[in-house]
């Protein structure tokens, strides 16, 4: 049976996003989740000029917040929202989160939603976390010892270098790029210069994976508003437009592994609603837990075709003022992956580009950025892909 | 190419032992239905009873048509691995201990494609045979191997800590009178067993098959009689700290119900034997081998009985030996869930009636030693759970499995 | 009766000039027991376990538990333990009369003869012999047959199994007639597994002494010791088995009170 046609994508029209927010990030906390939300809560109130109660929709994303969820948290932290979300999808969190705030708003089902993402990092939190991800995952991927999501991503990898040609200097050249870029960001966990040959050189940790193709993990938080634009106007914000978002999850599930994400289900609606193509954005922020992934990012979402990845990445300068400005911040592998706030980072940070509030380096007349998530390794492949163009006034 | 496992070196006394880890032992109940099958050295997969996918990881509804009527079925193993990995480092210590392994994606000819690990001859990209084994916490996993058999297979790291081969381990027979007992010595001893201890009840009484056994070579005839308390404990005193493999032959067999017997001796000498017996020897022998469960390359490996099918379902001809046979069969299962914090294996090979003396009148087929011996030899090389030696044996379980009380009911006229 | 006697014995025992000596094994699991063909129900042998031993079973004692059967290790055969026995009164040896466990023993040593001969056959003309040498056996004795087999205990030879079964000294039924009828003993002790040869189940009657002795109200005692200790004649018997209800017989500590300076008979 053929389904009935008549799919039109309404905008965004009426919504923006303001107060980027970073809680600095730190390799270990003694704190929990409650306590770094609670914090970018209080700085998104602070900076916007609110007070708590003012907040009537919340949408929260978070692994360690265990046994709560968004529901306790209100009552935690003293909120009475009267919508509220909570979104289970790690690297894919701040998209998906800011979409279904853009929407609440634009229908008047809330008028200033507050989106955070926040996760505490204690010593041992990473091996409890990746015990008990998913079901697939406890079945039939920990069990082959990786103790997390590394062997997958090298399954990945390797994959890809064989079948396009990429190879680890190319992987490289991208996080050589971001450490640089992360070298002019102030919050970042990694402060030391990286070249291509410490990298080449690391210690490898699941074939051809090695040290610096992982991100760390680490405690923190990420926040940021969704509203009316006379809302933000009246509170004195500098707001983002949304053009244009995009989720799919589950993409492919017949491909044997992973080579391409949801993105590339979408690419083609997901422009015509923003009305720009990918040559009209000024910077891009790609999810980047392993660079792997980022390559996919460049193809699926249309700034090369699928196997061009490798030459698309000889060709540019990734770094802040270069050919392609890309993961400005320094990205989860420079920054460190504070949980489900990993989801959130390349959102905040583009927020803050677009709006001409950098908290380091300013990509130069950046108006319009991409950003994109990837979440989810539930058994052997990220599950949920999501993305959306953002324009604001420039710096 | 595999590199052939060398002998180990003597063990350093001034070293700590090192101590057991298992792997991650988490399980859905779909997924232990997996292990279920892996515990039988089969490798099956959830098919789809309404549109005929096959799935992976176990699942709950299919994910083609969402029927939830899904069962494991055998499907074909034969897939072709896209992608490999090298891990060198975990979070988890189990793993942590055991770097270098690998780590493969197989897309397998029945339909999903599926993370395994990969023995060390498989070549990427390139065809394999996918296979689910126990780890030792007991659960199923899966490992791709080489379509075809390459040079000492078995001595792969990887698919040793999946089996528990005789190779290079030392093994404990426990009843040298028996012809079981003295094919199974040889069969071990051919497996490449390093030392064979082979028990011998009574001395006091003639001992003829002695000559039989030392031909084997590789072989100490040792006194042990499972009977006997004190007995156990003194070989266990004596050796208990290097039996890798401990494999209980033992049985005190007559025919005969409960009705049939007046009073109980005789019974009380088949449970002192068959169930008095494990138990002696669970107690004397396993509390040193679960301390010894990774104890390098010769670690402790296995437990394995050898009980008959009948422990699954009463057969009255042989009433008071099968009820024997139950409640042997039960405290393998409990023996097994206490070893499994060790990573020692607890097996169990079934047999269906032998052809012995007192098997005189059953009709055939009937087991002869040989075969036990190399279903022994069989489930340590291929690590396999529940063995079933012989056609009664199998045709009993395949009974059991559907339908035990039908089975009852034909064993009992 | 005055305590005199039990004075002077008891004299005896605290000057060394009567000496006791322990007829008996070590109830041990590895022990031998009589073996019969295996459709047959078995002798268990002796077994132990421990109930604690000052831990967490009990922390301040140590005891076990114990199971054997009547007639295993050094023990003792009462009339019912044989169907020639069976309908005699007091048969049993929570029924016997306790008197008939003292008395004294004579040794009739053929260890020379049966060191090359595990089918050693004591005969009346045997019993006759050693008479002619020692005196007559006394009523009511205990005769103990010495074949130094206690000796071969923890080998083969000591029950001696072949193919054609067990090979082992032991008496006739002439041998037994004799003593049982002619002389009126008490009972007949052997250092080997039962009071008949291994091979008694093939004389006629088969097992004689079990059938000749129980039949007759006599007792047996086997698997004894320490008899190359005792004089050919002078020694006194305490054989008092376990007053066990229905008893067929029991395992026994046997003891002999024996002059220090051995007796050479008259």
């Amino acid at each position: 049976m053929a389904i009935a046609g008549g799919h039109r994508r309404r905008d965004y029209d009426g919504v923006v996003a303001a107060v980027p927010v970073t809680i600095p990030y730190m390799r270990y906390s003694i704190e929990g989740a409650h306590w770094w939300i609670a914090r970018a809560l209080g700085e998104l109130t602070r900076a916007a000029g609110l007070r708590p109660a003012d907040l009537d929709g919340l949408c929260v994303s978070s692994f360690t917040l265990v046994p709560d969820t968004a529901v306790g948290l209100t009552q935690h932290l003293g909120l009475t929202p009267r919508w509220l979300d909570h979104i289970p999808m790690g690297g894919a969190s701040g998209v998906a989160a800011l979409r279904r705030a853009a929407r609440a708003v634009q229908a008047g089902d809330a008028e200033i939603v507050a989106c955070v993402a926040g996760d505490t990092n204690h010593v041992d939190s990473f091996r409890k976390l990746v015990s008990s991800f998913s079901r697939f995952a406890q079945d039939a991927a920990y069990p082959y010892g990786s103790g997390g999501p590394n062997a997958s991503f090298a399954l990945l990898t390797d994959h890809y270098m064989r079948r396009f040609g990429a190879t680890r200097e190319d992987f490289g050249k991208l996080c050589v790029a971001q450490r640089d870029n992360a070298l002019r960001f102030p919050h970042a966990l990694m402060k030391k210069e990286l070249t291509l040959d410490d990298y080449l050189g690391a210690r490898p940790i699941a074939d051809p994976i090695a040290l610096f193709d992982c991100v760390m993990p680490c405690a923190g938080a990420e926040a940021f508003l969704v509203t009316r634009p006379d809302v933000a106007r009246s509170l004195g914000l500098r707001g983002a437009r949304i053009l244009s978002t995009m989720e799919r999850h589950n993409a492919f599930p017949d491909d044997p592994i992973q080579m391409r994400g949801g993105w590339a289900m979408e690419v083609g609606e997901f422009y015509a609603l923003a009305g720009i193509g990918p040559q009209d954005v000024d910077l891009v922020q790609t999810y980047d837990d392993y660079p792997v992934i980022v390559m996919m990012q460049f193809e699926d979402l249309g700034f090369c075709a699928k196997g061009e990845g490798p030459d698309f990445v000889r060709a540019h300068d990734f770094t802040v003022d270069g050919s392609f400005p890309h993961n400005s911040s320094g990205g989860q592998l420079s920054v460190g992956q504070a949980g489900a706030a990993g989801g959130y980072l390349g959102l905040v940070e583009a927020m803050r580009q677009v709006t001409g509030q950098p908290l380091g380096a300013q990509v130069p007349g950046a108006r319009r950025a991409l950003v994109s998530g990837f979440g989810m390794i539930n058994y052997d492949r990220g599950l949920c892909s999501a993305a959306a163009i953002i324009e604001g006034a420039g710096p | 190419m595999t590199r052939p496992l060398p002998p180990p070196k003597k063990k350093d006394p001034q070293k700590r032992t090192r101590a057991p880890l298992v792997p991650p032992g988490a399980r859905s109940r779909a997924a232990l239905r997996m292990t279920a099958a892996a515990a039988l050295g089969t490798f099956r997969l959830q098919v789809c009873a309404a549109c005929g996918a096959a799935a992976y990881p176990p699942r709950d509804a299919c994910p083609k048509c969402l029927s939830v009527d899904l069962a494991f079925r055998d499907v074909p193993d034969g897939g072709e691995v896209v992608a490999h990995t090298t891990v060198r480092t975990s979070t988890d210590l189990y793993f942590r201990e055991r770097t270098p392994w690998r780590v493969g994606t197989v897309a397998l000819d029945c339909g999903p494609a599926v993370v395994a690990f990969l023995h060390g001859d498989v070549v990427v990209p390139g065809r394999v045979r996918v296979a689910a084994k126990l780890d030792k916490a007991g659960n199923a996993v899966l490992i791709a191997l080489p379509e075809s058999e390459t040079p000492h297979m078995r001595d792969d790291p990887l698919l040793r800590e999946l089996t528990a081969s005789p190779k290079h381990r030392r093994a404990l027979v426990t009843d040298g009178r028996s012809a079981v007992g003295r094919a199974l010595a040889a069969a071990l001893a051919r497996a490449g067993a390093s030392i064979v201890f082979v028990g011998a009840a009574q001395l006091w009484k003639p001992f003829p098959e002695e000559a039989e056994l030392r031909a084997i070579g590789n072989i100490e005839i040792v006194p042990l009689d499972v009977t006997d308390t004190t007995s156990v404990s003194e070989l266990a005193g004596e050796i208990g700290g290097k039996v890798d493999i401990l494999v209980n032959t033992a049985e005190h067999v007559r025919p005969g119900g409960v009705l049939s017997r007046d009073g109980i001796t005789t019974m009380r000498d088949e449970f002192e034997a068959n169930v008095f017996g494990l138990t002696r020897l669970a107690q004397a022998f396993g509390v040193a081998m679960r301390a010894r469960g990774a104890d390098g390359t010769n670690n402790a490996a296995a437990f394995v009985d050898v009980l008959p099918v009948h422990a699954l379902a009463n057969w009255p001809e042989f009433g008071a030996f099968s009820a024997a046979g139950a409640a042997r069969l039960s405290l393998l299962q409990c023996l097994r869930a206490e070893m499994r914090p060790g990573g020692v294996r607890v097996m169990s090979v079934f047999t269906g009636p032998l052809d012995d003396d007192w098997r005189q009148t059953v009709p055939p087929p009937k087991v002869t030693p040989r075969q036990v011996a190399d279903a022994v030899v069989r489930a340590l090389e291929e690590g396999i759970e529940d063995s079933f030696v012989g056609d009664v044996a199998r045709d009993v379980a395949q009974k059991w499995r559907q339908d035990p009380k039908v089975l009852e009911r034909e064993l009992g006229q | 009766m005055t305590a005199a006697p039990l004075e002077a014995l008891l004299a005896g025992l605290a000057s060394g000039e009567v000496e006791v000596v322990d007829l008996t094994h070590t109830l041990c699991p590895d022990f031998p027991v009589i073996v019969l063909p295996p459709e047959f129900g078995q002798c268990q042998p002796f077994r132990i376990e421990e109930v604690s031993r000052y831990d967490h079973r009990g922390p301040a004692w140590y005891w076990n538990n114990i199971s054997m059967s009547e007639h295993a290790g050094t023990h003792f055969d009462a009339p019912a333990h044989w169907i020639s026995g069976r309908h005699l009164p007091a048969n049993t040896v929570d029924q016997l009369p306790v008197r008939d466990v003292v008395g004294p023993a004579v040794v009739l040593d053929f260890s020379t003869e049966c060191a090359g001969d595990p089918d050693f056959v004591l005969t009346r003309a045997h019993v006759e012999a050693w008479e002619a040498a020692h005196g007559p056996i006394p009523p009511r004795a205990w005769v103990l047959f010495r074949t130094d087999w206690s000796k071969k205990v923890g080998t083969p030879d000591y029950v001696g199994l072949r193919e054609d079964g067990a090979h082992s000294p032991g008496p006739d039924a002439g041998a037994i007639e004799y003593l049982v009828r002619e002389r009126g003993i008490i009972g007949f002790g052997t250092e080997t597994v039962g009071t008949d040869a291994g091979q008694g189940g093939h004389f006629s009657p088969p097992y004689p002494a079990h059938f000749i002795l129980h039949g007759a109200g006599r007792y047996g005692l086997q698997c004894l010791a320490n008899l190359d200790r005792l004089p050919p004649r002078g020694a006194v018997v305490i054989a008092a088995p376990l007053k066990i209800r229905q008893g067929s017989g029991s395992p026994l500590r046997v003891l002999a009170l024996v002059p220090a300076s051995p007796q050479v008979p008259s």
